[in-house]
């Protein structure tokens, strides 16, 4: 997928006057966030979980390569093949080369930001095969012709009659609004057919098991179950960072991970994958893929300010506890992954130059941080990437500060480095705009901070400093 | 900016602390803990900034008390990393760090949050701003101080704990999206129908009072230093007039 993050303050701008997208997307609040807050109170040893995924994480990640390699050999001995893709048109290439070894026609897939990295729908239906999306808000997507929303509710910006328009044809403005229970009915007459002539699939991977080399896939609505059993061929795809040692560590993995996506106890499936059908069993694909892809990934394994971001598990609780996301939305972020995390992976996984606004859209409120179920320090990291676009990177390319902004902070250490200057400095702004000032505030303020007034009335410094103020109180007491 | 812009709240701080019975050291040299340049990733003009600050409260003992989580925060949580190149920094400011209180967790840790009992008839909300809630850790502390203050009716924010827009140089840099944050933090405000929004940062404090002006709405911010400040000045004039 082409990034545009370069187009973040416009798409931003652009959603922030879109009304019916503004009350859409409150369900991650009152829905997600509130599920999982929900979630993680009835679990009594919910801190402890967090503190476990986020160690067996770090475990994981400070050692990739092992357990790389330990899951490639045990999918192999499954009986599947592992290929590794250096990039996302490798992955893209490999798996549409097997489709026409295996003479497909048609493939069914399930949810996976990994092969929206790919933008492997659309290059499969170039191709020729008949692919559709199974999981419904993807399915709904992909109707429309967009990218995911959410990571895990890729459609939650459209309402119900958006979606109507998509399934009916002959839906009309002003017909009646089929409820939710009948548009997954629509749905699922166009996509049952899809699934019985269906003869490959490919899936994403919520968790790859390195000592068993076996696949986690979490669904909600049966589509992963079918999308691993019905075609005879199955392709899984993963970034590389998707992979845990152990059953038991996948646990602990899956308790988190489904609590802090949806609020739910446990999916109403999750699927374990252990390669293709074995020569007594009656069901299942005659052949297994895995596809591991890097696409940059390898960037942030060798970045120790940024690693950490490799621990995420894509459940998109930092998405919904953003007070950011939750007005820019999901495709002012201009790629895969929105919201905080993509904040911070993007501009490592697709370039800084072009993304600098993503780590610079934040508050830093901290909620992404605080609702991570792995703890990974996000705002830490957003600091690290202004950093990098203000004066940090080593790549000049990188520094897209202007050299007013840069005079601008000159001036400001200047003026912090003795007490009198400072003084100096707040009596002079004083001076300046008390002729415009009504009653100790501003309705209007000259650059750097003409932003401010736009919206909001600015304060005017005071008549006296808190130094001079509390000298005076001093002579007093005396 | 409290020292310029909000001279008030620093004064207030001064006065709660005295009724504590504490002697307060104002360095007269201080000027700012370099937050606005690190959070705008110009760490090489925040690092002379901060250092001055390490150097400046290494001349002298005891605690260090801030009318702000956010300062708070950048001295213990980010000077680490501000200074990372330089691990005998690293360590002074640790030990400044450790020194270092926002005002409510002060009292709250060395007096508990009863310690103030004074009096101010009105109504209020409370706003948890988001570094004193999510990177110091204070949540109910400030509440629990406010509920000791008689004659003040205190009614529940929704949605108290999701942040106001403000950010720093975010608020100016995008006002837009700061803008639109706000908005809803000021609706779930003037639904309370209270008198006064009362917050421990500065920042936020002018980010709401600022957005609230702007409607045309009278509803007070006001930093929960001045409401203590005021309200043990209240209880003094009442026993004084005695």
């Amino acid at each position: 997928m082409k990034p545009l993050t370069v187009n973040f303050r416009s798409k931003a701008a652009e959603t922030l006057q879109d009304a019916q997208i503004q009350q859409s997307i409150e369900h991650v609040y009152t829905g997600f966030f509130k599920g999982r807050l929900e979630a993680a109170g009835d679990t009594p040893e919910w801190e402890e979980l967090r503190t476990k995924g986020k160690a067996i994480k770090d475990h994981t990640i400070a050692h990739l390569d092992y357990y790389l390699g330990q899951l490639a050999d045990n999918v192999e001995k499954n009986g599947g093949s592992v290929f590794f893709a250096e990039d996302a048109a490798e992955a893209r290439k490999h798996i549409i080369d097997l489709a026409h070894k295996r003479e497909i026609k048609t493939v069914i897939k399930s949810k996976s930001m990994v092969s929206e990295e790919m933008g492997l729908a659309e290059a499969m239906n170039d191709e020729g095969f008949e692919t559709i999306e199974t999981d419904l808000g993807e399915y709904i997507i992909q109707l429309a012709g967009e990218t995911p929303y959410h990571l895990i509710a890729p459609a939650v910006h459209k309402s119900r009659t958006d979606v109507a328009k998509l399934l009916d044809d002959d839906f009309k403005e002003g017909d009646p609004v089929p409820d939710a229970t009948e548009l997954t009915m629509m749905a699922r007459e166009k996509l049952r057919g899809v699934f019985e002539r269906a003869d490959m699939s490919v899936t994403g991977v919520n968790f790859a098991v390195a000592e068993s080399g076996s696949i986690a896939l979490v669904t909600n609505e049966g589509n992963g179950r079918m999308s691993t059993t019905v075609p005879r061929v199955h392709v899984a795809v993963m970034g590389m960072e998707k992979i845990i040692p152990s059953i038991q560590d996948l646990s602990t993995m899956l308790r988190i991970l489904i609590r802090s996506a949806t609020g739910q106890r446990i999916s109403t499936y999750v699927t374990m994958v252990n390669g293709k059908r074995k020569p007594d069993e009656e069901e299942g694909p005659e052949e297994f893929h895995l596809v591991i892809m890097n696409n940059g990934r390898q960037k942030l394994l060798a970045d120790p300010q940024m690693r950490e971001s490799l621990n995420c598990i894509r459940c998109g609780a930092c998405l919904n506890a953003c007070p950011v996301y939750r007005k820019v939305g999901g495709h002012a972020y201009g790629w895969v992954y929105p919201g905080p995390i993509g904040a911070i992976v993007t501009p490592v996984l697709t370039g800084l130059k072009d993304a600098s606004n993503l780590p610079n859209a934040s508050s830093l409120c901290g909620a992404c941080h605080d609702a991570c179920p792995v703890k990974i320090n996000i705002p830490r990291m957003l600091l690290e990437l202004r950093y990098r676009t203000a004066e940090g990177s080593s790549d000049i390319e990188e520094r897209t500060s202007g050299a007013k902004e840069r005079g601008i902070w000159k001036a400001w250490r200047i003026g912090m480095m003795g007490r009198k200057r400072f003084d100096w400095a707040a009596r002079l702004s004083r001076i300046v705009l008390l002729p415009i000032a009504r009653n100790g505030w501003l309705k209007k303020t000259p650059p750097p901070i003409s932003g401010w007034t736009s919206t909001r009335d600015f304060p005017l410094t005071a008549s006296k400093s808190l130094k001079s103020r509390l000298s005076s109180r001093a002579k007093k007491a005396k | 900016m409290v020292d310029q812009i909000a001279p008030a709240v620093g004064e207030s701080t001064v006065d709660v602390l005295e009724y504590l019975g504490i002697t307060v050291n104002f360095l007269d040299d201080q000027t700012c803990c370099g937050q606005p340049a690190f959070n705008s990733g110009f760490r090489s003009e925040a690092l002379p900034v901060a250092t001055r600050f390490i150097e400046l409260f290494e001349r002298v003992e005891g605690p260090i008390v801030v009318p702000s989580g956010s300062c708070a925060a950048m001295v213990r949580n980010y000077y680490g990393d501000l200074f990372r190149d330089d691990t005998n920094l690293v360590e002074r400011a640790k030990r400044v760090g450790e020194r270092l209180y926002e005002l409510t967790e002060f009292i709250s840790h060395f007096f508990g949050t009863k310690a103030i009992a004074g009096r101010l008839d009105n109504s209020a909300t409370y706003h948890k701003c988001c570094h004193l809630l999510r990177e110091i850790g204070v949540e109910e502390q400030p509440l629990e101080m406010l509920f000791q203050v008689e004659g003040l009716e205190m009614t529940p924010l929704e949605r108290a704990d999701v942040c106001c827009g403000f950010g720093g140089a975010f608020s100016v840099k995008m006002p837009d999206i700061s803008s639109a944050i706000l908005d809803e933090k000021l609706d779930y405000i003037e639904a309370t129908k209270a008198n006064m929004v009362i917050a421990a940062d500065t920042g936020c404090v002018y980010q709401m009072q600022g957005g609230l002006r702007r409607r045309g709405s009278d509803v007070q911010v006001v930093h929960i230093a001045e409401v203590l400040s005021k309200s043990i000045k209240n209880v003094g004039r009442a026993e004084s007039s005695e």
